[in-house]
């Protein structure tokens, strides 16, 4: 099993040379530190910039650098700023490549739940509705179970949507699974984790086909 | 030269009223404009209707205004770091418009550019369309958007002229560049006022046009939301 930097490690094999990525709050902001450092990519934040570093060193922070989850950051030689509209510019015209973001659920037929849980928890949907409704290329990264010990990859989400049949891959703690018309297709299992276990944990459509390798972290 | 200096803030937003609509602009706590988020506070205006991307927090930015109850109606597109707004909200105390964020920019920019409406794929098929219309665009599902309107556009820039024109810097950029101009309004605040051909013409974000007036904000706490660091 998984923690969530394997996740974000294994994640981060799918960024490849060239691409221009969107990194959600949460564990996709961890795939950053472990991007091959062979191959070029820029990082994007929505609130306005393009070729995010690392966090600053202590002193050097400034208010008015930061990404889309408040943190202070810095930039990489290359980077730009702009102004919010051009920036979902970037995202609704396909200016980039691969949108990696967290989800309460995720169903079969590539539906996302992730900004809102009726009369307990209304934080907003920030611009994961603009991203997921524009990218070609999305990653969901999340935990396979909620914390009740519940699927999260369901036949259909039960919480309000984020959007509709855009999801293409989820990476979870236990497995990568890509969707296809028929459901989860079962791609890889993480290091010690069964099929069985897979099975147990999804509530969707799983497809095994064949063995499923253990996954190359 | 048309000159869009005005002394201070007080006299920056003269005719905002109790009941209007406000852009504000900022994302986060980064680039708010904070001297006339207090001078809001301090005029005691209410039943605002605000379109801000955020909502401050307890106790900075737009949530002094929430503290005090002057806002009726939020449109914001992630509310997340604000426990009183979350209560309001909760309670029905506060009516709370959620926008995906690029929709809101849109209909920021739409309005400053004269457009009164576009087509956009986000929310297709989630709550956010219910009750707009829906089109098919190169086989794929778009919703209607219509543009904001707002009597005034608040914006915060970093360097500004007499004329209005502005230049930001870093992510503070954000949505002031978009609201400059999309209000009957804009009053544009500044860390630095300068006279007019001091700044290099090629380096203007927003140009004065958009702008109706600006003045020097007296000063900036800037506060960090997430402060992260690394060792040295």
């Amino acid at each position: 099993m998984l923690d969530k930097e394997g996740i974000a490690k294994r994640i981060a094999k799918e960024v490849k040379d060239g691409y221009y990525v969107n990194l959600g709050i949460g564990i996709p902001t961890l795939v950053a530190n472990f991007v091959r450092d062979d191959i070029s990519v820029e990082f994007q934040s929505e609130n306005g910039v393009l070729g995010m570093g690392p966090f600053p060193f202590e002193g050097e922070e400034d208010a008015d650098i930061i990404n889309a989850g408040k943190q202070t950051i810095t930039t990489l030689p290359g980077a730009s700023f702009f102004d919010s509209a051009t920036s979902f510019g970037m995202i609704r015209g396909q200016h980039v490549d691969l949108t990696i973001l967290g989800a309460m659920e995720v169903a079969e037929n590539g539906d996302i739940a992730n900004w809102k849980i009726p009369g307990k928890m209304v934080k907003g949907m920030g611009g994961a509705m603009d991203l997921v409704a524009s990218a070609e290329n999305i990653i969901v990264a999340m935990m396979h179970v909620n914390k009740a010990g519940e699927s999260k990859l369901l036949k259909r989400c039960t919480l309000p949507l984020t959007g509709v049949g855009c999801v293409k891959k989820v990476v979870t703690e236990l497995a990568v699974l890509e969707i296809v018309p028929e459901g989860f297709k079962l791609l890889e299992r993480a290091p010690g984790v069964t099929v069985e276990e897979i099975q147990k944990a999804t509530e969707g459509n799983l497809i095994i086909e064949g063995d499923i390798p253990e996954m190359a972290i | 030269m048309i000159n869009k200096k005005v002394q201070n803030v007080e006299e920056a937003l003269q005719g905002v009223e109790d009941g209007m609509t406000i852009m504000l602009g900022g994302f986060g706590l980064c680039g708010i404009p904070e001297n006339s988020i207090n001078e809001l506070v301090k005029k005691g205006i209410t039943n605002l209707t605000c379109i801000s991307n955020n909502a401050g927090v307890d106790d900075f930015g737009l949530g002094l205004l929430l503290q005090k109850k002057q806002i009726k109606k939020m449109i914001s597109s992630y509310v997340g770091e604000n426990a009183e707004f979350e209560r309001q909200m909760l309670s029905g105390e506060l009516e709370v418009e959620l926008t995906p964020q690029g929709t809101l920019a849109e209909k920021c920019r739409a309005a400053q550019a004269g457009i009164p409406a576009f087509y956009t794929p986000a929310g297709y098929g989630t709550e956010v369309a219910e009750g707009k219309e829906s089109r098919e665009w190169n086989g794929k599902m778009h919703i209607l958007e219509e543009a904001y309107k707002a009597d005034f556009a608040i914006v915060k820039a970093w360097k500004g002229d007499e004329a209005g024109n502005l230049i930001f810097k870093g992510t503070a950029r954000n949505f002031n560049s978009c609201m400059a101009g999309a209000a009957t309004i804009t009053v544009a605040e500044v860390e630095e006022l300068v006279p007019a051909g001091e700044l290099d013409p090629n380096e203007i974000h927003i140009p004065g046009i958009f702008v109706k007036r600006i003045f020097k904000g007296e000063q900036y706490e800037k506060r960090i939301e997430q402060r992260t660091v690394r060792k040295k």
